[in-house]
């Protein structure tokens, strides 16, 4: 990478190191659980993971793997920080946020620990950007305790199907209703807004429909403000999972191809608004 | 009074209109001033109140294929006119595949100035669409406010990096703070940066050439300096990032003079138009 190292900048005293040729396969994810100013970042040897929380009822996780990152060094088991995430996007994209301004953007991010700013060098065509955003203590992320075990129904969608929805969804609905079941309507998605009653419904045997597990109906409510961000995810993935638990918490995790075809996962957790009991 | 011009060349046509399109970006109101040989834009900010000034010289002779000028007065052989650009922009939008454009001085309710477009039809009869833009006549005892800006007495003077690459910088840099430090020196570097509470940003940009302005091919001003040290002014992004969005066109030379933690210079040179652009230091 070309980067020349910035003088006050000593490798020795990092505890995290990242680098990326190109920093699209950062910025890109993040853009997609971008819905609150701040983001807690943990970091592992097994890569990095960035939680963003509303109001508790919601919470999205972008995962990237260490193998994503051309450099991926990091001194301790977990290093955590929070930095507000819209600056973070700002300085990521500083050379122009568009695929078509040509140039590739190349991304070291260095952290030296607790209480230190979080140090970005981007560069491109020569052009060398230095940025110090500061950090914050993180906070710890709810743990919606939602486990594999206790799914009750799950199906895996090409992401295609689910895109149409999304963008016709009825947005003067309160609620978006998720109903699952092993028999029909199998997977349906309705709204009640102004415009009346609609329902997007997906059979079981469906093309778009590559695994449908599905044991006991169930229908329930989430809250539309809740579920929009979700839809920048859902433009970035290929395929999608949707999974309820027995108390009806819903899980979305979308799988994403980055622009070298290399796979990163992004994941949405929503508690129910109400639980209906199907009639 | 009298003025009448003519351009009947399309590429001389849409040349002047991204002049035109190019101020308009820039400032509401401006004034236009006609002389024999020039046409200028011209914004005298009130530099003591944070203003920005532009000045931007067009030689008539690369434009119009006919240019008739009679002064306020034999020895005032030109013509101060306050205009909105929008204005102009809008008039020579409609008269884009015009085979000839005729800009005319005209009185009708207040004075105008009239362009008329004789645009191409099937049949042998030119259709004219005319537009009448209303412009306020400056009289002659305020003309010394709209003389060339004299140069500055500059610290450095620095070649600009492309103006694309600034203006992508600059846009995102605007998101996080209200100020823009510009700084450079005479080795060719030039550093963008913002600071606020919660974040600072810096971009470094190298081997951008020092204009040579001396007859010895050196900066003149102060030959001893230490090409290292950098001159700075701190400045309202948004008046940075408005010059740099009005570009449409690559200029052939573009530069930048920095007196410190005074003002910013800008020039930017075409084949037939020179554009400068000063923005006033904040504290």
């Amino acid at each position: 990478m070309p980067l020349t190292t910035h003088p006050q900048t000593v490798d020795d005293n990092y505890v995290l190191v990242a680098s990326l040729d190109n920093v699209r396969n950062l910025s890109n994810i993040l853009k997609a659980i971008t819905f609150k100013d701040h983001a807690i970042f943990n970091a592992t040897p097994n890569g990095l993971k960035v939680t963003v929380e509303d109001s508790k009822c919601l919470q999205a996780n972008a995962f990237i793997q260490a193998e994503i990152f051309q450099e991926f060094t990091i001194k301790e088991d977990s290093v955590g920080f929070q930095v507000n995430l819209t600056v973070l996007l700002d300085c990521l994209t500083i050379f122009g946020g568009s695929t078509v301004t040509g140039g590739i953007t190349a991304l070291r991010m260095c952290y030296n620990g607790y209480g230190y700013p979080l140090i970005l060098f981007l560069e491109e065509g020569g052009v060398v950007t230095v940025c110090k955003i500061n950090t914050q203590e993180p906070e710890e992320p709810i743990d919606f305790e939602f486990c594999s075990t206790n799914v009750t129904n799950k199906v895996i969608l090409q992401s295609e199907s689910l895109k149409e929805a999304f963008s016709e969804l009825d947005m003067t609905s309160e609620v978006l209703q998720i109903t699952m079941s092993p028999s029909q309507p199998y997977f349906r998605l309705s709204t009640f807004g102004n415009s009346g009653n609609a329902h997007y419904d997906y059979p079981k045997d469906s093309d778009m429909m590559e695994l449908f597990q599905c044991s006991k109906t169930q229908t329930n409510r989430y809250k539309m403000s809740l579920l929009k961000p979700s839809t920048k995810a859902l433009a970035l993935s290929c395929k999608v999972s949707v999974r309820t638990d027995m108390r009806g918490f819903l899980s979305l995790q979308y799988l994403v191809m980055n622009d070298d075809g290399q796979i990163c996962f992004v994941e949405y957790y929503c508690c129910p608004d109400e639980e209906v009991e199907d009639g | 009074m009298k003025f009448r011009a003519k351009i009947i060349d399309v590429g001389c046509l849409n040349h002047f209109t991204r002049v035109v399109n190019t101020i308009s970006k820039l400032t509401k109101t401006c004034v236009l001033r006609l002389t024999p040989d020039n046409l200028y834009f011209v914004l005298a900010g009130k530099i003591a109140s944070g203003g920005v000034s532009m000045w931007c010289e067009l030689s008539q002779a690369n434009f119009f294929d006919e240019y008739q000028l009679e002064g306020v007065a034999p020895e005032a052989n030109e013509i101060c006119l306050e205009v909105t650009p929008d204005n102009l922009s809008r008039a020579l939008r409609t008269a884009q595949n015009a085979k000839c454009v005729k800009i005319k001085l005209t009185k009708k309710h207040c004075p105008c100035l009239t362009f008329a477009a004789e645009l191409p039809t099937l049949s042998s009869i030119s259709r004219v669409v005319t537009h009448d833009i209303p412009v306020d006549v400056i009289p002659r005892r305020l003309w010394h406010d709209f003389k060339e800006p004299s140069m500055p007495d500059f610290d450095v003077s620095i070649y600009l990096p492309p103006l694309k690459t600034m203006k992508n910088v600059v846009d995102r840099m605007k998101n996080l703070s209200n100020f823009l430090v510009m700084e450079a020196n005479l080795n060719g570097e030039m550093n963008l940066k913002i600071e606020t509470d919660l974040v600072s940003v810096t971009t470094h940009f190298k081997d951008l050439g020092n204009p040579p302005w001396g007859d010895d091919g050196s900066q003149g001003r102060n030959p001893s300096r230490d090409p290292k040290l950098m001159a700075h002014t701190r400045v309202d992004i948004r008046k940075l990032q408005q010059f740099l969005m009005g570009q449409q066109v690559n200029p052939s030379k573009a530069m930048c003079n920095i007196v410190h933690k005074r003002i910013i210079h800008l020039i930017l040179l075409h084949e037939d138009v020179s554009l400068q652009y000063f923005i006033p230091a904040v504290v």
